[in-house]
């Protein structure tokens, strides 16, 4: 009984932290005020010569997240190397 | 496993390479269209999922060369970061090709446009050294599954077929 009044009390309190966390999103389609999309759409083409700003900020602004992203893969097929090497085919 | 039935290795064997070539387009178009080299690699790949699939791990793998797609993944990650050196005049990761009129250089208009390939800098040569590290890490992945999970040994198996299919 005790543990049951807790559940409830506890529903309420996320409940009402994500109601008040879903009223507080700004309105679909007005994202408020963004500069750091603006500059990105406005300056890509003339900073680094390309049509495309997705991959102008994945490869060029970002390319160090990137390279992450990159040594992720590496360490992943090492990973699945190591252990799927069985004692033939060394 | 057994090669699954003639309808599907026929129809794996012509689809792979549009696969391919698919492929290849949206890893070189990466600069211009959505996609890129993560996207593209991937369905590189999927030419080797597909032989692999349709043709059975055992006779597959006779075919195919780790070492080949290990080169692929290493020329890949180190062309990678070399591109990024490139620029390390200014910073890391710097596009010092980009507008400089030679190599993937040219400059773009202002606004919407057709768009043309030689653009954009060293993201073009990013795209695909990513797109070359992808293909190799993926298809690695998938042999050494297959050649793990089937406990296939390698060297005794060159030039064996394989008796029946599934399906």
């Amino acid at each position: 009984m005790k543990f049951r009044v807790f559940f409830v009390i506890a529903i309420l309190v996320v409940g009402g932290l994500f109601w008040g966390a879903a009223d507080a999103v700004h309105p679909f389609g007005n994202p408020g005020d963004v500069p750091m999309d603006g500059y990105f759409l406005s300056h890509a083409q003339r900073e680094r010569g390309v049509n495309n700003v997705v991959t102008s900020i994945v490869f060029d602004y970002r390319g160090f997240d990137t390279l992450g992203e990159a040594a992720v893969l590496f360490t992943a097929v090492s990973s699945v190397a190591a252990l799927f090497r069985g004692k033939g085919w060394r | 496993m057994r090669p699954l039935s003639v309808i599907v290795r026929t129809v794996c064997n012509a689809f792979a390479w549009f696969v391919a070539v698919f492929g290849v387009y949206v890893i070189v178009h990466g600069h211009l269209s959505p996609g890129g080299g993560f996207q593209g690699g991937a369905v590189v790949a999927t030419f080797m999922a597909l032989l692999l699939v349709s043709h059975g791990a055992t006779k597959c793998l006779g075919w195919v060369r780790t070492n080949f797609f290990y080169a692929f993944e290493h020329v890949g990650l180190l062309t990678f970061i070399a591109a990024g050196f490139l620029g390390i005049g200014v910073t890391f990761f710097y596009n010092s090709l980009a507008l400089s009129g030679g190599l993937f250089g040219s400059a773009v208009p202002l606004g919407p446009n057709g768009g043309s390939l030689n653009t954009s800098g060293t993201i073009a040569l990013m795209n695909c050294a990513v797109g070359i590290e992808v293909v190799g890490g993926l298809s690695m992945i998938l042999l050494y599954m297959m050649q793990g999970v089937f406990h296939v040994d390698k060297p005794t198996l060159r030039g064996k077929e394989e008796a029946g299919h599934d399906r």
